[in-house]
C-alpha cells in the first residue's frame, strides 16, 4: 500500500498512468496506419484501476482479464517493446506475432493473459487462486472482467466455488458503463455490481475507479482479505471508457458531451497531477516524466516496426510441448 | 519520409479502402490532437476520425464524398513534422502488396460467370439479403423474432440487422446481455413455447458458450419427446476466419454441427443463396443453424442478383459446369476456388465447381454426379483438416462412385494449427486460390 504523502511512490503511479495513456494512444495511430490489424481494444481513461491495484500487489501474484488487456501488461511490469511488438505481430512480441493484441501472456510477470471470450478468464482466475492455496503460498491472483462480462454464468460458478474453498482470488469488475453499444442499465437487472457475491456471501466494494489512491486503498482491503484466508472479495471500480469499444466502433451510442464531461472532471492522470501539484511537486518534474513516457513509447513503437515478421516455419510451433 | 500528410486510416480490421462521408475541418483550421478531422466510410460504418496531432490544416487532398480511397493514401496535407506516419519505404512495401495481389484479384466480378447480368434488377450484398430475409419472414409471421447481442439499437456487430429495430420494435428485435448459454437456452424453450427465435450469435466462435443448449437441448429433444416437442429456432452469425483476431475468434466450425443429427445446417456462399436458405430456415420446424462469413457480407464476388425464391434445404447447386474435375465446397471457400478456376482456365483445365450450401442434409447425389462425368475430385473447405466435410465426402465417393476415380479425391482444408494473428502466419494458415490450383494439377496429373 501506498505510504500517506510518500511522493517517490506517487510520483511512479503517475508515471505508469501516463505510460498507459500514451502507449495506447500510439497503438491507436499505429492501427490507423494498418501496422495493428485485427481488433485492438484501448485501455484510455481507465488506467487509474490497474496502476491503482498493482500498487498492492506482490511479486507473485497473479493478473488475469480480459482482451481490453494493455494496460494491464505495462502497469504490471512488462517491456512496452514486446508488447507493441506483439501488437504489430511480430518475431519478438511476447507471444512471437501469434496471439496479438487480444491473447499476450507473461509467465515470468504472472500474467496469465489476454482473453479473447468474454468473461472465461474468471474460472481461470479463480484456479489460479486455487492453486495458490493448495499450494499454501499467500499469493492473491486479481481477476479482471467488464460490465458487461458481468453478466455471463461461468462468473457465479466461480464465485460460489471461491467462496466455498475460501478461495484467494479478488474480483476487479472495471465497470466503464458500456459492453461494445449497450451501457449498463439495457443489459443488468441490477446496476449495483459489487452486490453479485452477497448470494455467495463474498463481500464487495464500489470503488472510485479514476482515483488511483481509492482504488489502492480498497485493493489492499481485499487482498488483505484474502492473504489471512478468508477467501475472495468483490471490488467494483468505477470507471470509463474514452474510445470506441474496439478500432471500428463509430460510438453511436453516446454523445460526444458525455465523453467530454468525464475527460474534463474524472480525467485519472490530470487529476492525480493536480493532487501532486498539490502535495508540492513542482512542474518541471512532470516535464521531465512526459518527455520520458514519450521516449520510452517511442522506442517500443520503432523497436515494433523494425522487427521482423515470424518466420513461416513458426506456424506448426507450440501447438503441443514436447514430452 | 513525408511527415506533413495524412492518410486514409485502417478503421476496421477488414478495411482496405474508405470514403471521405464529410470533411469536419477546413483549410487553415489548426486544430488539436483529439479533434475531429472527417466522417469516414468504412466496409462497416461511418466513423469518426480524429487527428493524432496538433497541427494546422493546410490543404484537404480529397473531395467530400469520394470513395475507394485507400488505406494509407494522403487525405490532407498539413505543417506540422511531428506527426510519425509511414516512410516512403512503407508506402511502397503497400504498393507491393497490392500488384501481388493483382494477379489473382480478390475483386474479381466472379459473379458475372455464374449469374446472367440484368441491368434492371439490384445486385445485393450478402449482408444486404440476410437483411431482407430476416425482414420478410418477420412480417410475414408475427411469432418470428430476432434476438442476440447488439441486434438492435446498435444495428448488428455486422450490421446484419440494419434497421430491423426500426421497422419490428424492441418486442421482436431484442438486445441481450452477453450471455449466449442463456439466451439460447431461453430461445430454446420460446421455440417450445410456439415462437420461431432466430438467434445472432455476434460470431460463432461465442456459440461454444452455448454448445450444451445447441447440441442437448435444441438438435435432441424432438427425438428424446418421441416426435412430440420440435424446436424451430434458427442459430446464425458470422463463422470462420475474420482478418488477424486471432485464435479465439477465427475457426470454422462447419463440420462440428454437421456432425450433429437432428441439426440442419447451411453455410451459403452467394447472396441469392443467403437470402432463398434462410427463409427455408426460418420456416422450417427444425433446429438450422446458419453459417455466414464477415469476409463475404460485403465481397463482390459473393453479391448477387436476388431472383426472391424460397431455396430448398439440402440442395447442391452446379455454379459453373466442367469436364475434367469436380471442385465440391461451400461458403468461402467457393471464392477461392472460383479464382483458381480462372487459373485453370490458362491451362485449359475444365472445372465443374459445386457450391454444397448445405451440409446437413448433404446433396450426395449431385457430388456423385458430377463425379460419374468428371472422375476427378478436390474438396475445398477453410475448416480445419481433420474430420473435414471432404473427409466424409471422400469416404461416400469411395463407397458409392470408387469406379469412376481416376485419381484419389484431394481434400484442400485450411492449416491443422489455431489461427495465428501475424498477418502472414494467417495467411499461410488459411486455404489459398494457389494451392487449390497446384491441386488440380495434381488431380489431373499435371503437376
Ligand atoms: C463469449 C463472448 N461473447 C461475445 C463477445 C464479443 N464481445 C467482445 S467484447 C464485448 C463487450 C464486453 O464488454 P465488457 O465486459 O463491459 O468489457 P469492456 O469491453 O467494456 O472492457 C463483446 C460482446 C466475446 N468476445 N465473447
Ligand atoms: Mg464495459
Amino acid at each position: 500500500m501506498i505510504k500517506k504523502n510518500n511522493l517517490k511512490s506517487h510520483l511512479h503511479l503517475y508515471k505508469k498512468m501516463l505510460l498507459i495513456r500514451r502507449f495506447e494512444e500510439k497503438a491507436g495511430q499505429l492501427y490507423g496506419m494498418g501496422k495493428i490489424g485485427g481488433f485492438c481494444h484501448l485501455y484510455i481513461g481507465q488506467e487509474a484501476v490497474v496502476v491503482g491495484v498493482d500498487s498492492v500487489k506482490k511479486k507473485g501474484d497473479q493478473v488475469i482479464t480480459s482482451y481490453r488487456d494493455h494496460g494491464h501488461m505495462l502497469s504490471c511490469g512488462m517491456d512496452p517493446k514486446g508488447v507493441m511488438a506483439e501488437l504489430t505481430g511480430k518475431k519478438n512480441g511476447y507471444s512471437k506475432g501469434k496471439g496479438g493484441s487480444m491473447h499476450m501472456f507473461s509467465k515470468s510477470e504472472d500474467f496469465y493473459g489476454g482473453h479473447g471470450i468474454v468473461a472465461a478468464q474468471v474460472p481461470i482466475g479463480a484456479g489460479l487462486a486455487f492453486a495458490n492455496k493448495y499450494k499454501k503460498n499467500q499469493f492473491v491472483c486479481f481477476t479482471y472482467y467488464g460490465d458487461g462480462a458481468a453478466n455471463q454464468g461461468q462468473i457465479y460458478e466461480a464465485f460460489n466455488m471461491a467462496s466455498l474453498w475460501k478461495l484467494p482470488v479478488v474480483f476487479i469488475i472495471e465497470n466503464n458503463q458500456y459492453a461494445m453499444g449497450t451501457s449498463i442499465d439495457r443489459a443488468s437487472s441490477t446496476p449495483k455490481l459489487f452486490t453479485r457475491g452477497e448470494a455467495f456471501d463474498i463481500p464487495g466494494r464500489l470503488v472510485d475507479g479514476m482515483d488511483v489512491l481509492e482504488v489502492s486503498k480498497a485493493t489492499e482491503l481485499a487482498a488483505s482479505n484474502c492473504r489471512r484466508g478468508d477467501g475472495p472479495y468483490i471490488l467494483e471500480m468505477n470507471t470509463y471508457r474514452y474510445k470506441g469499444h474496439s478500432m471500428s466502433d463509430p460510438a453511436k451510442y453516446r454523445t460526444r458531451e458525455e465523453v467530454q464531461n468525464i475527460k474534463d472532471k474524472k480525467d485519472p492522470i490530470e487529476n492525480f497531477q493536480k493532487h501532486l501539484l498539490n502535495e508540492g511537486l513542482d512542474e518541471d518534474e512532470f516535464k521531465k516524466i512526459d518527455k520520458e513516457i514519450k521516449e520510452i513509447v517511442s522506442e517500443a513503437a520503432d523497436f515494433a516496426l523494425e522487427s521482423s515478421e515470424p518466420d513461416l516455419t513458426d506456424l506448426y510451433k507450440d501447438i503441443y510441448l514436447d514430452n | 519520409m513525408n511527415s506533413n500528410e495524412i492518410l486514409m486510416p485502417a478503421l476496421s480490421p477488414t478495411m482496405e479502402e474508405g470514403g471521405i462521408a464529410k470533411w469536419l475541418v477546413k483549410e487553415g483550421d489548426i486544430i488539436k490532437a483529439g479533434d475531429l478531422i472527417a466522417e469516414i466510410e468504412t466496409d462497416k460504418a461511418i466513423m469518426e476520425f480524429e487527428s493524432a496531432l496538433d497541427c494546422k490544416i493546410s490543404k484537404l487532398l480529397v473531395e467530400e464524398g469520394t470513395n475507394n480511397i485507400k488505406v494509407n493514401t494522403p487525405i490532407v496535407k498539413i505543417n506540422d513534422n511531428h506527426i510519425p506516419l509511414p516512410t516512403k519505404n512503407l508506402n511502397k512495401e503497400n504498393d507491393k502488396k497490392n500488384k501481388t495481389k493483382k494477379i489473382i484479384n480478390p475483386q474479381n466480378d466472379v459473379h458475372d460467370i455464374d449469374l446472367e447480368k440484368n441491368e434492371t434488377q439490384k445486385i445485393l450484398t450478402v449482408r444486404e439479403s440476410i437483411r431482407d430475409a430476416l425482414a420478410e419472414e418477420m412480417r410475414a409471421d408475427e411469432n418470428v423474432f430476432l434476438m442476440g447481442e447488439e441486434v438492435a439499437e446498435y444495428q448488428g456487430a455486422y450490421k446484419v440487422s440494419q434497421g430491423l429495430l426500426d421497422e419490428f420494435g424492441s418486442k421482436r428485435v431484442i438486445d441481450t446481455p452477453i450471455t449466449e448459454h442463456g439466451f439460447t437456452g431461453l430461445a430454446a424453450g420460446a421455440a417450445f413455447g410456439g415462437l420461431k427465435p432466430v438467434v445472432e450469435f455476434m460470431t460463432f466462435n461465442f456459440s461454444l458458450q452455448a454448445m450444451d443448449q445447441i447440441i442437448n437441448t435444441c438438435a435432441k429433444t424432438l427425438y428424446m419427446s418421441g416426435g412430440q416437442m420440435n424446436c424451430p429456432i434458427v442459430l446464425r452469425g458470422p463463422n470462420g476466419a475474420a482478418s488477424q483476431v486471432a485464435a479465439q475468434h477465427s475457426q470454422d466450425f462447419a463440420p462440428w454441427f454437421a456432425s450433429i443429427p437432428g441439426l440442419k445446417v447451411i453455410q451459403p456462399f452467394s447472396a441469392n443463396d443467403a437470402k432463398g436458405l434462410l427463409k427455408s430456415a426460418i420456416r422450417d420446424p427444425n433446429p438450422v443453424i446458419f453459417l455466414e462469413n464477415e469476409i463475404l457480407y460485403n465481397d463482390k464476388s459473393a453479391s448477387s442478383e436476388i431472383r426472391d425464391e424460397l431455396i430448398p434445404i439440402g440442395k447442391a447447386n452446379i455454379l459453373i459446369e466442367g469436364t475434367d474435375v469436380s471442385i465440391i465446397s461451400y461458403g468461402i471457400g467457393i471464392k477461392h476456388s472460383l479464382m483458381a478456376i480462372e487459373l485453370a482456365k490458362d491451362i485449359n483445365i475444365s472445372v465443374e465447381l459445386i457450391d454444397l450450401r448445405c451440409l446437413r442434409p448433404i446433396d450426395y447425389n449431385t457430388v456423385f454426379e458430377s463425379i460419374k462425368k468428371t472422375n476427378r475430385c478436390i474438396t475445398v473447405e477453410e475448416c480445419f483438416p481433420v474430420c473435414s466435410i471432404g473427409n466424409h465426402l471422400s469416404a461416400s465417393i469411395m463407397e458409392n462412385v470408387f469406379d469412376y476415380l481416376d485419381s484419389p479425391v484431394i481434400n484442400c482444408t485450411g492449416k491443422d494449427v489455431p489461427m495465428p494473428y501475424a498477418k502472414n502466419l494467417e495467411l499461410a494458415a488459411l486455404i489459398t486460390p494457389e494451392e487449390i490450383f497446384e491441386k488440380i494439377k495434381k488431380v489431373t496429373n499435371l503437376d
